[in-house]
């Protein structure tokens, strides 16, 4: 078993992510895109750690999740707060930082 | 006890005073925080007394006793102790200081009654005594000037204290500033003897002294001179006077007790102190004796003409101080000391007089305005009198021996010292003249409106003001309180001022030539090492010069009374007849325009300069082009921030993208 495919499979996840955090202008399928690349680093972590016989890759996977968990509570309480002042869910139109 | 125990004690009630008062002033009432500091300076004075009996239980030889409770300071070789020195000399000062204040408080407890800040008023005066008793006691230089800068402070602090009054404010600037010129030539003295010696404890650097320099070392010179600046500054010499006469802006019992008894003699005992030096660099000692004469005869004069009250009396300080000086500088300690105190006596005594006279006309201090109070005020009148007798040195009252024993002294030194005698007789008849221009204008002539209606128990009450200016005053807080209080009808003031007369009266008869000499025989411990100290005139010689000073005296009493009293249209003649001599006189010979053009306009000169040149052109315009730059660079990179968040997101992936593609292609 080579490593090949994983890490194939975890860029084309990275990249379809990615692709959909600039793509979209939902925050709520941003956020979702986010977490799929997370995952794909994840997924690269995992594999690595296994072809290499290491534990530690599977480590940092796990703190990478409690991070997502915990970016995922902050996002969707914004998106929540967003939705209850009847803002536009649309991050093109919420352009308060520009200079 | 022992004596340096007490020595402790004297320094511990004014500070505790102090505390009290400043820090109780909300829960006191009434004239509690006058008795509280009374009897504070009180119990120093009982313990200043504890203090000289208990050195004198010791062989004239080993009077000095010192004592330090912990160090104050220890760095760089330096080693300073929080020590005392308690010799003849400082139990002199202390007494004379201790005693005379507890009068002056007493004084205060019922001159300032109607003052608002009372409270206030009690805890500076109560600062200064213990600044004051700290620099007389200090047993180091270090701890000699944190009391002179105490004292500088104090003095500042109660010239302004009616600190509403601009006149006042100024005053007590003007003291401060030149004050502190003293403060630095003292400290820069002090930072020599430690780089020559080692060490700045006092018996330390007198022991040293001798054997380090040789007779008119330069360098010793230079440190004499220097300590000279601080003294002069403090005892308002010549050239550093201009402060003295302005500090009268403040309330009168503090003219008598800061400005005239005590603090400003801290110029006169800081060169008896050092002797040592002084005596080892003679050329020092000469310019001092020098400018102490041209002080004497220049406030003397300065005295004829002026017409302020309070200012005529300052200005016989400040000559009077002169005669100190001239003493201790060619090497007449003890008669100089002996004159400190009995000026304390008698000075304190006629600024008190002054006070109530000053009150029962209403605060006016212009003797213009003043006359014919004999009947109206009988008691300060002829408290007044004795208080002007002894400043006259009329014969038998206390500055009649001890002004002529300075002036035998240096007649007996020969040489040019002979200079000193003739000027100082010269200089007392002067003296003589304006102790009574006083007297006969104050209380002789016709009565004013108020001594009238004072003659039928009335106390004059004007709207306040200003006495300077005549600008209209409130009574609140910050200006003078709305009664007058005269020592006819205040026990306290007429205590206070019966003891000073009883003191002016006899004081001198500590001190008679041939007779008794307690001064001169107490204060011998102190200065061991001395080789004038001994060089005293025969007692004939003594007596020869008091019956000289006597007639003159009573010369410049009888000019006086012929000029004011006999002929009253003398005065003015004169005044006519010599016109811009009076001129110059009464502007005081130019000091202070002197000053403003030779220091204070070049300085602001500068100052515009420096704002109009340095500051506005160059200062701001570097931070104005600083400014201009950053906000240039904020335009262009304020482009980057569309608002975009999925700009942003972009840029980031790019870059990341970016980066990977770099280090692949780097690996290779």
């Amino acid at each position: 078993m080579t490593v090949t495919w994983y890490i194939v499979l975890s860029a084309v996840l990275f990249a379809i992510g990615a692709g959909g955090v600039l793509i979209r202008r939902s925050p709520l399928v941003i956020l979702l895109c986010l977490e799929l690349m997370l995952n794909a680093g994840n997924l690269a972590l995992v594999a690595f750690s296994r072809a290499h016989g290491n534990a530690e890759g599977q480590v940092f996977a796990l703190i990478v999740m409690v991070v997502a968990a915990c970016e995922v509570v902050v996002g969707l309480g914004l998106i929540v707060a967003m939705f209850r002042r009847r803002l536009p869910l649309n991050v093109d139109e919420l352009r308060g930082l520009k200079g | 006890m022992s004596a340096t125990t007490w020595g402790w004690l004297v320094l511990a009630f004014p500070l505790a005073g102090f505390l009290v008062n400043a820090f109780g002033w909300r829960v006191m009432r009434g004239r509690t925080a006058g008795w509280i500091a009374t009897i504070a300076i009180g119990l120093s004075f009982a313990c200043a007394i504890a203090a000289t009996v208990s050195l004198l239980g010791h062989g004239e030889s080993e009077r000095q006793l010192t004592s330090s409770l912990w160090t104050y300071a220890s760095a760089a070789g330096l080693d300073v102790k929080l020590g005392i020195l308690v010799d003849p000399l400082s139990a002199f000062m202390i007494l004379v200081v201790t005693g005379v204040s507890t009068l002056i408080h007493l004084y205060s407890v019922a001159y300032l009654d109607s003052d608002r800040g009372y409270s206030r008023y009690f805890a500076y005066l109560n600062f200064f005594v213990f600044s004051m008793l700290l620099l007389v006691l200090a047993g180091n230089f270090l701890l000699l000037i944190v009391g002179w800068a105490f004292v500088g402070f104090a003095s500042y602090a109660l010239i302004s204290f009616w600190y509403r009054r601009n006149t006042a404010t100024k005053a007590g600037m003007k003291a401060f500033v030149i004050n502190v010129i003293g403060d630095i030539g003292l400290v820069l003295a002090t930072l020599f003897i430690f780089r020559e010696l080692g060490t700045v404890d006092y018996l330390s650097v007198f022991a040293e002294v001798p054997k380090h320099f040789t007779s008119n070392d330069g360098l010793l010179i230079a440190i004499c001179l220097l300590l000279l600046v601080g003294a002069f500054a403090k005892s308002a010499q010549l050239p550093l006077h201009t402060w003295l006469p302005d500090a009268m802006e403040g309330p009168t019992p503090v003219s008598a007790l800061i400005h005239a008894a005590t603090m400003v003699t801290a110029g006169v005992y800081l060169i008896a102190r050092m002797y040592v030096l002084f005596e080892q660099a003679p050329t020092a000692a000469d310019i001092s004796a020098f400018i102490g004469l041209g002080t004497l005869v220049f406030a003397a004069t300065c005295a004829l003409a002026v017409t302020d009250l309070k200012r005529i009396i300052a200005y016989s300080t400040i000559s009077q101080i002169g005669y100190m000086v001239v003493g201790v500088s060619i090497g007449a300690y003890a008669a100089g000391m002996f004159q400190l105190m009995t000026h304390a006596f008698f000075k304190a005594l006629l600024f008190m007089a002054a006070g109530s006279v000053i009150s029962a006309v209403a605060g006016t201090q212009d003797i213009n305005r003043m006359g014919g109070l004999r009947k109206a005020l009988p008691f300060t009148s002829k408290l007044m009198i004795i208080g002007a007798l002894a400043l006259a040195a009329f014969p038998g009252f206390s500055g009649f021996f001890s002004k002529d024993e300075i002036l035998a002294y240096a007649l007996n030194r020969g040489g040019f010292y002979v200079i000193f005698t003739i000027v100082g007789y010269l200089a007392a008849l002067l003296t003589a003249i304006y102790a009574f221009r006083i007297i006969f204008r104050v209380f002789w002539g016709d009565p004013v409106p108020e001594a009238r209606e004072l003659e039928e128990g009335h106390l004059a009450h004007a709207p306040a003001k200003n006495p300077l200016t005549g600008e209209e005053e409130d009574t609140d807080i910050g200006y003078p309180g709305a009664d007058h209080h005269i020592a006819e009808r205040d026990w306290p003031m007429w205590l206070a001022m019966s003891v000073l007369g009883f003191l002016s009266i006899v004081g001198g008869f500590v001190e008679i030539p041939g007779v008794d000499e307690v001064v001169k025989n107490f204060l011998a411990g102190a200065f061991l090492q001395s080789h004038l100290y001994d060089a005293l005139p025969s007692v004939a010689a003594d007596w020869r010069g008091l019956a000289i000073g006597g007639a003159i005296s009573i010369t410049g009493i009888a000019i006086a009374y012929l000029v004011w009293v006999r002929r009253p249209g003398t005065s003015a003649a004169l005044i006519r007849r010599f016109g811009p001599v009076h001129t110059f006189l009464l502007n005081k010979w130019y000091f202070d325009e002197l000053y403003d053009a030779v220091v204070y306009r070049p300085l602001l000169a500068i100052g515009r300069f420096c704002n109009d040149v340095f500051e506005r052109v160059v200062v701001q315009g570097i931070v104005a082009s600083a400014v201009d730059l950053v906000r240039g660079v904020g335009v262009v990179v304020r482009g980057a921030q569309s608002g975009f968040v999925r700009a942003y997101a972009l840029l980031l992936i790019g870059g990341f993208a970016a980066l990977g593609l770099y280090f692949l292609i780097a690996a290779h």
